[in-house]
């Protein structure tokens, strides 16, 4: 059982958890996820890394809560536990010692996204932040963003901060202004990546990205991660989770994470009575 | 009075029809009667011909001997002495080609029902006798295991037997490696496979779950941590594809993918366990192992209406279990011999519609010795379906050799050892089952276990005196 030290909710989809887990926080690095069960009865989901504490032994996820099984974990409080939570896992991400990096977040992805700046900074590497999210509200890690960039911009939806529109609206302004970076970290919703890297490719910006494909074991055992990058099938829990976006079959990546829509809806509307009945 | 029946005594059995539809055990087992029945078949040959085919080395006459007058408690000690998980081998060693295969009652009739009997001694005894520990001597000396699978819960029990404070490293939040993911509950009752594994934990055993090695920490840490060997036993779990066009098409599941959703992940209990699978009505299986034969029988039992099984031999060639060709074809499951998958074909939407297949015939034996299937010119056909399961097999996951200084490893990633004693070309380090020959059996991947805790022993005694 991995404990829960620290728990706060961010905004009210958003979670950020501390979980006492030695064997993770002695080795992950940036890029690199967990995959948890909450309980018993719960799926494997993969979250990533957000933060560490090697002297604490701890570990940050920061989750949104979207279906069944982050719902099962909002219900978790401080001093409980979680059933497993195994890791590092993944590639850690490939951080250069560029002299100037555009990071990009939409919604949640501001979590992963975090540690890769936090360890750029560190570097020496110069970065930008653009940050999107539906409103004001649904921003994360603003004030830990501000620590470490250079420059921060938001876009939301409804204007509610910065501008109003997309991260690529903003992204668009930058590259019209001029600004030059020799690196794009892009993490967010899919459609999102694929949106940034079609403004990117054409400028030949290397890009990289996040997957997030539907996971179970994140060791290469199951092959259901598999995704499609250059002419190649790789695994995202072993080859990736970040790859390169210029090279990312997105559409492919869409189409397979929707592959149990209809049933996660049915389990939502179940809800957490349907599911822990047997628990 | 010997029983001279050709057959074998019946095993009583769920309906086809019926079992077709429920997860439970389709075999049911012996009745103390039946099994005691049976027992009187054994000749009780001096040669011991059976016990030359177990890998093991179970004294087969010996305990079936014990269950004909009745001493299933001795039977069983008997058979543990060999065999830490009998109730597992009975239900899936490939008997007719190990023990039953060269039992003298098979040359004019059925062999002797070694499985059955096997089986019936590890159930009875679990469910009538309590168990007790024995008093072992502690040896301050410890030694990683890596992976909970047959071959490393082998090792580890063999090892705290004579004394070792042994620590398994699992990847998994469940100890048993394929028993538990891969090998479905109508076969293998996971509560059973639980129960197993407990008597192992039960001689001492420390367990690490959810650690995975190479990630979480590497062998040479665990040397470095102070335990003096490492026993390598990670499996075979990274699966094959076909590289087919379509192969990433939704719909098209690896094996361990699908049988890992529904036995680890309890899928066929959706939605009150909250891990989905999607089974069509129409569901092609590629491949004619255990594996192929597990994974047409679970999406049956999901519902589909036809279920294919494609493989490019013919029945003669099919590496499955008999028992579980036999088993398949009762329930329905449609053998698509001689055919060999071109193409997955799909819709707009991106989910498959179909298997493009060619036609497949023999022609003169190959190095494996099995006639060389070659595709008929032309004959390609597609059959009509929604779920395409890709079972032709695993090689071992690349995460220990990767992250491990000196190990030697075949091309196709195999780990090299020493063939007396599993010794890897890394000092201390030893390897055995599925990620030393691939993917094999239990039996096999126990015996490899067995193997190794000898030589463990031996080394680190020598490196006492
Ligand atoms: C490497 C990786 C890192 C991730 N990091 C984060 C993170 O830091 N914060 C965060 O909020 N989310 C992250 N996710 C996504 C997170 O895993 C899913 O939101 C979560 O699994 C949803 O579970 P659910 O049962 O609540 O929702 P469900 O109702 O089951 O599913 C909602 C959607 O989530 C996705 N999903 C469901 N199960 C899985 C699964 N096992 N693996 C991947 N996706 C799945 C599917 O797209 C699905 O349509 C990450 C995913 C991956 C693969
Ligand atoms: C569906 C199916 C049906 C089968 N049917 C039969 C049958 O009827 N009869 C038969 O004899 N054989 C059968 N087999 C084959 C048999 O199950 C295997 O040969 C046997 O399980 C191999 O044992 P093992 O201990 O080497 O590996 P595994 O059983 O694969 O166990 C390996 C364990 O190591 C863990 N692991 C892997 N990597 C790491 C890591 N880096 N760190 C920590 N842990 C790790 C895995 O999670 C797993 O628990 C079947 C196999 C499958 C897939
Ligand atoms: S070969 Fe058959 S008959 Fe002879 S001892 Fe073994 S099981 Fe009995
Ligand atoms: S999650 Fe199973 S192979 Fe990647």
């Amino acid at each position: 059982m991995y404990k829960i030290v620290d728990k706060r909710q961010l905004n009210k989809d958003v979670d950020l958890m501390v979980v006492k887990a030695p064997f993770v926080s002695r080795k992950c690095e940036p890029g690199q996820f967990i995959i948890l069960r909450a309980d018993d009865n719960s799926e494997r989901i993969p979250l990533t890394i957000a933060d560490y504490d090697r002297e604490e032994d701890t570990v940050t996820i920061i989750y949104q809560v979207v279906g069944y099984s982050t719902q099962v974990l909002r219900t978790k409080e401080i001093g409980e536990s979680v059933k497993d939570f195994v890791g590092p896992l993944g590639q850690p991400s490939e951080l250069k010692k560029h002299k100037r990096v555009l990071g990009i977040a939409g919604g949640v992805g501001a979590a992963p996204l975090y540690p890769q700046i936090k360890k750029l900074h560190e570097m020496g590497v110069e970065v930008d932040v653009i940050i999107g999210g539906r409103s004001d509200e649904y921003i994360i890690l603003e004030d830990e963003f501000k620590k470490i960039c250079h420059n921060i911009y938001f876009a939301t939806n409804d204007g509610s901060k910065g501008k109003k529109g997309f991260v690529t609206d903003v992204l668009n302004d930058l590259l019209d202004n001029g600004e030059q970076y020799e690196e794009v970290i892009a993490i967010g919703p899919l459609i999102m990546m694929k949106a940034v890297v079609s403004i990117t490719k054409p400028l030949n910006i290397p890009t990289a990205v996040s997957l997030n494909p539907v996971m179970i074991d994140g060791t290469g055992m199951c092959g259901g991660c598999r995704v499609t990058v250059g002419d190649e099938t790789k695994f995202a829990c072993v080859d990736g989770p970040d790859f390169d976006g210029l090279l990312v079959d997105f559409d492919e990546c869409m189409r397979r994470q929707n592959m149990y829509r209809d049933q996660e809806d049915h389990v939502c509307r179940v809800g957490l009575e349907g599911g822990q009945k047997n628990a | 009075m010997p029983n001279m029946s050709s057959e074998k005594v019946k095993m009583p059995e769920q309906d086809p029809i019926k079992r077709g539809k429920n997860f439970d055990e389709v075999a049911l087992g012996y009745t103390l009667e039946q099994a005691i029945e049976e027992a009187k078949r054994c000749l009780q040959c001096k040669t011991k011909p059976c016990v030359s085919g177990c890998p093991v080395n179970v004294p087969i006459p010996e305990f079936i001997k014990l269950v004909e007058e009745g001493k299933i408690e001795e039977a069983y000690k008997t058979i543990t002495k060999e065999n830490a998980l009998p109730a597992i081998c009975g239900r899936v060693c490939p008997q007719e080609s190990q023990c039953e295969g060269l039992c003298v009652r098979a040359k004019k009739g059925e062999a002797v029902g070694v499985g059955r009997l096997e089986r019936f001694v590890a159930d009875y005894y679990m469910e009538n006798v309590k168990t007790e520990n024995e008093e072992i001597e502690q040896l301050d000396i410890k030694v990683a295991v890596v992976g909970a699978g047959p071959a490393g819960l082998t090792c580890a029990g063999e090892l705290a037997k004579k004394g070792y404070k042994v620590t398994v490293f699992e990847a998994l939040h469940e100890l048993g490696g394929v028993l538990m993911y891969g090998i479905p509950e109508f076969r293998l009752p996971k509560a059973l496979v639980a129960k197993e594994v407990q008597t192992i934990i039960d001689m001492g055993v420390e367990i690490n779950k959810n650690v995975v090695v190479g990630r979480s920490i590497t062998v040479d840490e665990l040397l470095e941590e102070g335990y003096k060997a490492v026993f390598v036993g990670s499996g075979a779990g990274l699966p094959k594809f076909l590289g087919l066009e379509g192969e990433n098409l939704n719909g098209v599941y690896s094996a361990n993918e699908f049988l890992t959703r529904v036995n680890l992940m309890k899928a066929y209990d959706f939605p009150s366990n909250p891990t989905p699978v999607k089974i069509g009505k129409k569901v092609a299986v590629v491949g004619g192992g255990n594996v192929a034969m597990d994974a047409a029988r679970t999406a049956l039992r999901l519902g589909a209406e036809d279920v294919y099984i494609v493989y490019r031999r013919s029945e003669e060639e099919l590496p499955a279990r008999l028992e579980e060709v036999h088993h398949a074809k009762e329930e329905g499951i449609d053998l698509k011999l001689l055919n060999n998958p071109t193409k997955i074909i799909g819709n707009d939407e991106g989910w498959v519609t179909g298997l493009e297949c060619i036609k497949m015939e023999l022609g003169e034996p190959d190095d494996s010795g099995r006639r060389r299937p070659k595709a008929v010119e032309g004959s390609e056909f597609v059959l009509s379906v929604d779920t395409v399961v890709i079972a032709i097999g695993q090689s071992p996951n690349p995460l220990i050799r990767q992250t491990t200084t000196g190990l030697n490893v075949e091309d196709w990633g195999g780990i090299i050892v020493e063939e007396e004693t599993m010794e890897t070309s890394k000092d201390y380090v030893y390897a055995g089952g599925d990620v030393v020959t691939g993917a094999a059996t239990v039996i096999l991947a126990m015996g490899a276990g067995k193997q190794a805790a000898e030589a463990i022993h031996k080394k680190l005694l020598e490196l006492q005196v």
